[in-house]
């Protein structure tokens, strides 16, 4: 990384999420905003070092309960994907119930996954994975059927089988599809995750603001937001390394030009 | 032989009956839209006939010819796959290499038909990192990998410049003549085919029949010198003169 780059890559985003804050603080400070409506960031870092205990603790079920989701998601989301791509017959009986499903708010859904499974981790983590598989298995889909005849054809003049076909030219291609759906993905199934916890469970971010906003302590209800946004970066981040590592191909013209 | 379904069955080539002799080199010219490219893909299965049939040795065709190897007028090369992996591809395919196919028992093969189309250390790069000329030879690469009994081309340097072309020309002769492989090209630069081709077949529009079976008399090995000579602008215009009428 040059100077230029790392300008652009690491100072500039550093320096507008300081502006972001300090504008913040100084608008809470100007119009003397009362600690109930709007704290502010002093006030919200200072609860959030004050309580970093509990934060920590229901952070890190809220993590475990998204990836668990996430991870589900994933194999679940590629297998069908797959599947969906693969035969048309199969993409057209399945694509309405998808979508429709895809439709149900997924807020509706946790009372009933409660019934069935009790209040704890295990709502969280259906949630988490209900709400994250659809945008895979769109883009599988559609990376698969998107697939150039002529790549294919490459192939077929080979003698090649459609599983062979679907090894060297379909997965291959879909994979930028796949991992761009990822991106997408990890950030669903954290909503998802803290959707359940506010609708009822005895752990996470999402229960601890319940907590904290029923409390009137606002500082932490703040304190729980930005640990979700900066959970949410760096889930985020990691994914985008992970397709970055392996689809560098169909990012050419960034990296290598 | 028709090929297609229903209404949008489209008679594409009539009565065509093909000889090539091992290690000749025919080239078929015609019009635009004449079916030159129907009747190659129908030559390597990738086309069902919906009537008519097909014969290669005697045996009819029923899917993909083992035997064949094709190069298209784009590369379609798999753009997550370097050069070489790119000419490996169809020795994870066809039998019998890819029962025990491994990249390190035939990337010696591969590299060395890479070098012989001039490409070595261009080897290890994405074709997005080569030129058009490049990434076409790299296809003409993976179209001989498996040693095919014929290698089919169609229109493979349509899309590039004149200078890349003619460069092409002499890498498909020298590889030709190394090989001896049967080829089969599909084209409609009269001077390529002459150039290049033992017999040149002509092709009439829709439905395509063969009009003319010509062979070429220059003698080989011809240099790119040739096609400024009195005796291959003769053919070239003899040929020219049959697609006009």
């Amino acid at each position: 990384m040059d100077r230029r780059e790392f300008v652009i890559r690491v100072v500039s985003p550093l320096l507008f999420t300081i502006a972001l804050f300090v504008a913040w603080e100084a608008v809470c400070k100007a119009l003397d905003v009362p600690l109930t409506i709007l704290p502010a960031p002093s006030d919200v870092f200072a609860a959030l070092w004050q309580y970093r205990k509990p934060i920590w603790d229901n952070s890190f079920v809220t993590l475990w309960t998204t990836l668990a989701g996430f991870l589900i998601a994933t194999l679940f989301g590629l297998a069908l994907g797959i599947a969906v791509g693969w035969h048309r017959a199969l993409y057209a009986g399945i694509y309405p119930v998808l979508i429709g499903f895809n439709s149900i708010p997924k807020v509706a859904v946790v009372p009933v996954l409660i019934l069935w499974f009790g209040l704890g981790e295990i709502p969280a983590v259906i949630t988490a994975f209900l709400i994250s598989f659809f945008p895979i298995v769109v883009n599988v889909a559609t990376g698969l059927a998107t697939t150039e005849p002529e790549l294919e054809d490459v192939l077929r003049a080979l003698g090649a089988s459609k599983l062979d076909i679907m090894r060297k030219v379909g997965i291959p291609r879909s994979l930028p599809y796949f991992f761009g759906s990822l991106k997408v993905a990890i950030t669903l199934a954290f909503v998802g995750a803290v959707v359940s916890e506010t609708v009822g469970a005895n752990k996470g971010i999402g229960k601890l603001m319940l907590d904290a906003q029923a409390a009137f302590q606002v500082p932490i209800v703040f304190a729980g937001l930005i640990v979700l946004a900066v959970l949410g970066i760096v889930l985020y981040a990691a994914t985008a390394a992970i397709e970055a590592r392996f689809t560098g191909w169909a990012f050419r013209g960034q990296a290598n030009r | 032989m028709a090929y297609g379904r229903g209404a949008a069955a489209v008679k594409a080539v009539e009565e065509v009956s093909l000889e090539i002799a091992h290690g000749e080199f025919i080239a078929v010219v015609g019009p635009s839209g004449c079916g030159k490219s129907s009747l190659m893909k129908l030559i390597a299965g990738l086309h069902a006939p919906a009537s008519g049939s097909l014969t290669v040795d005697g045996k009819p065709i029923a899917g993909p010819l083992k035997s064949v190897g094709m190069a298209f007028q784009n590369s379609n090369l798999l753009p997550w796959r370097t050069a070489l992996e790119n000419v490996l591809l169809p020795l994870e395919i066809v039998e019998p290499y890819r029962r025990d196919f491994s990249r390190e028992k035939y990337s010696g093969k591969a590299k060395a038909l890479l070098e012989s189309v001039g490409l070595q250390g261009f080897t290890e790069k994405h074709p997005w990192e080569l030129s058009g000329g490049m990434q076409q030879r790299t296809s003409i690469c993976r179209a001989l990998i498996h040693e095919p009994e014929i290698l089919l081309l169609d229109e493979p340097f349509g899309a590039l410049d004149a200078f890349t072309r003619e460069e092409l020309w002499c890498a498909l002769r020298d590889l030709q003549a190394a090989r001896k492989v049967t080829v089969m090209l599909v084209t409609h630069d009269l001077r390529e085919a002459v150039f290049l081709a033992d017999t040149v077949y002509v092709m009439s529009s829709r439905p395509g029949r063969i009009v003319r079976r010509c062979a070429v008399p220059l003698p080989r090995p011809r240099d790119l010198e040739v096609t400024y000579t009195p005796a291959f602008q003769d053919v070239v215009h003899e040929l020219r003169a049959l697609i006009r009428g």
